[in-house]
């Protein structure tokens, strides 16, 4: 900022909201407004079930993503006016879920958002099975699912999971131009560097990141940030993750924060999670893919 | 309850190596969480290649741990303690070896969260209405049993009687014949050795990635201070203290205030017995 560099992020929520910052950049298709991005699809689904869920509880780390995540989700209940029964955070450092989600047990929400980080996703999914937490719809802002050890690791236990996401290998994503060919070359060289395998969550995102800056500077024909900055702000860039235009604040002019649903898991295998089926797009209605298995104990057996 | 004992039993088998190395032999290894870290990728290994129990590599690999643990402190006896160094470089040290493995993990696995399968993982028991989670139980039984054979070793044998001799009057123990360098190698190298099973316990818990031994420094240290410098039976009973403190604050108060009270049972004990529960 004191040097008035072009700057893109990778996935910060909400970064600019109090920075405002004219020449910052978000890849995250989270919207104008990126407090409510993670949850609005969770509550809107959760809005139109039937029988209508009526009370809520949430949950999340004392960290700053879960925290932006659950000031979106408090605003969003009090929208379709959910009553809200719990609605606590812990420290990061968490070892133990069990005893938080015996306690949201106890309190029997009809649904339960969660905003959480990796190490803290897989202890609440793990502890929801092994307490029998079964609300009518279970997830929300869990960063992590989608990662693909994550996903292989906690296999059938993802099944009915109704969680936010950016990228499915699901039809309206595959046909995005040059998708393909990215995650072709992409999954070769994840091989061999030993990163995430099939790269569905950031490295779409990242190298759009790359599609945008190389677009931007061949159009202004130089370095120059300020020009750079103008022309990201004025066009509509062709990227892998499709037709991106920024708007206020330098997030997406129209949020496109997916909620997805886990279905039909079957074991560990990392080859089911290639194609579609598996997480199956519910939100937003022009990118769905399928329908929520609803309540989610019926997505669960 | 419960689930606080499990939680208790498992921390006693993270702090253990603290409260030997630490407790027993006055050495400030911060290091010990990233050994217990590297126990996790281990484990890991292991598991996702062979698919072998997480508990029998950490069971396998002690000798190695123990092997490591000698030549650390062999290192740090000539660099340091035998200059009278110790404390404030001695720190540095193991600052430095703890981001050294940190680094070295992160540049070797990346930074991608590695995750376990056992037949246990997902399984629980219901006992009167209580559900019981392998995966706390496991590591909790094993952290039990781990305490048991190290107090027995402390007490039972001579190297043991000989660690807790080093710890009270190095002097005295020469004039016994014995060498304590060479009894503090072995009991540093019993510390590291018991971060081989700790790292297999915590991977079957939670998902790891190297910077994860941050989140145990203050409960390892934690333990062992109240538990009673050096006291094996004390780091148990500690570990199961903070650990029913904390399930207890998460279930009826907020999980939010876990740690802090937690910690703050370390100090309102220490302020009435500074030595510790059970230390002397």
């Amino acid at each position: 900022m004191e040097r008035k560099l072009t700057v893109i992020g990778m996935f910060g929520l909400a970064n600019n909201e109090k920075y405002q910052y004219p020449n910052y950049f978000q890849i995250q298709p989270a919207g104008p407004d990126p407090q409510t991005s993670t949850a609005i699809g969770f509550f809107e689904l959760a809005a139109r079930q039937n029988p209508k869920p009526q009370t809520v509880a949430i949950v999340g780390a004392d960290a700053e993503y879960p925290q932006n995540a659950l000031v979106g989700a408090r605003e969003l209940i009090k929208k379709f006016g959910l009553k809200t029964v719990y609605d606590k955070t812990y420290p990061p450092s968490t070892v133990d879920y069990t005893p938080i989600v015996r306690t949201i047990k106890a309190t029997n929400p009809d649904i339960v958002f969660v905003a959480s980080y990796p190490p803290d996703s897989v202890g609440m999914l793990r502890a929801a099975h092994e307490v029998g937490l079964q609300p009518k719809i279970l997830g929300g802002g869990m960063v992590g699912l989608m990662f693909t050890t994550v996903m292989t690791s906690m296999g059938p236990l993802l099944n009915g999971i109704v969680n936010y996401d950016f990228w499915a290998p699901e039809p309206p994503f595959l046909a995005m131009p040059g998708i393909k060919e990215f995650l072709k070359e992409y999954q070769a060289r994840a091989e061999k560097a030993g990163v995430d395998p099939l790269g569905y969550y950031l490295p779409p995102y990242s190298y759009a990141v790359g599609q945008v800056l190389a677009q931007a500077i061949e159009a202004t024909k130089g370095f120059d940030q300020q020009k750079i900055a103008d022309h990201i702000r004025a066009t509509e860039f062709n990227t892998v993750v499709g037709k991106i235009k920024f708007g206020k604040n330098g997030e997406w002019a129209r949020g496109r924060t997916l909620m997805v649903q886990y279905q039909k898991i079957q074991g560990p295998g990392i080859d089911q999670f290639r194609g579609p089926g598996k997480k199956v797009v519910l939100y937003p209605d022009d990118l769905k893919s399928g329908n929520i298995i609803y309540p989610y104990s019926a997505a669960k057996n | 309850m419960v689930a606080g004992l499990l939680l208790g039993g498992f921390y006693a088998a993270v702090s253990l190596g603290v409260s030997l190395i630490f407790g027993l032999l006055d050495i400030a290894n911060i290091a010990q969480p990233a050994f217990v870290i590297l126990g996790s990728y281990a484990a890991y290994v292991m598991n996702d290649a062979l698919g072998l129990d997480p508990i029998l590599t950490g069971l396998l690999l002690t000798p190695l741990f123990y092997g490591l643990g000698a030549l650390v402190y062999r290192v740090y006896y000539a660099s340091f303690e035998r200059r009278g160094e110790e404390s404030l470089r001695g720190l540095v040290f193991f600052f430095g070896i703890l981001f050294i493995m940190e680094v070295s993990l992160s540049l070797t696995f990346g930074v991608d969260y590695r995750l376990v399968q056992t037949a246990y993982t997902s399984k629980s028991i219901d006992l009167g209405g209580v559900g019981i989670a392998f995966r706390y139980l496991v590591p909790c039984l094993v952290g039990i049993a781990m305490t048991a054979g190290l107090y027995l070793f402390l007490g039972r044998t001579f190297y043991g009687r000989a660690i807790m001799a080093v710890s009270q009057d190095q002097l005295a123990l020469r004039l016994m014949g014995a060498n304590p360098v060479q009894i503090k190698t072995i009991a540093f190298g019993v510390g590291i050795a018991a971060a081989s099973l700790a790292g297999a316990l915590l991977i079957s818990i939670a998902p790891v990635i190297p910077s994860t031994d941050r989140d145990y420094i203050g409960r390892m240290f934690a333990i062992t201070v109240l538990g009673g410098m050096g006291s094996i039976g004390g780091t148990l009973v500690a570990a199961v203290v903070l650990g029913v403190a904390e399930s207890l604050m998460a279930t009826f108060f907020g999980p939010s205030w876990s740690l802090a009270v937690s910690f703050g049972i370390l100090l309102l004990a220490l302020a009435v017995r500074p030595a510790g529960l059970f230390g002397r």
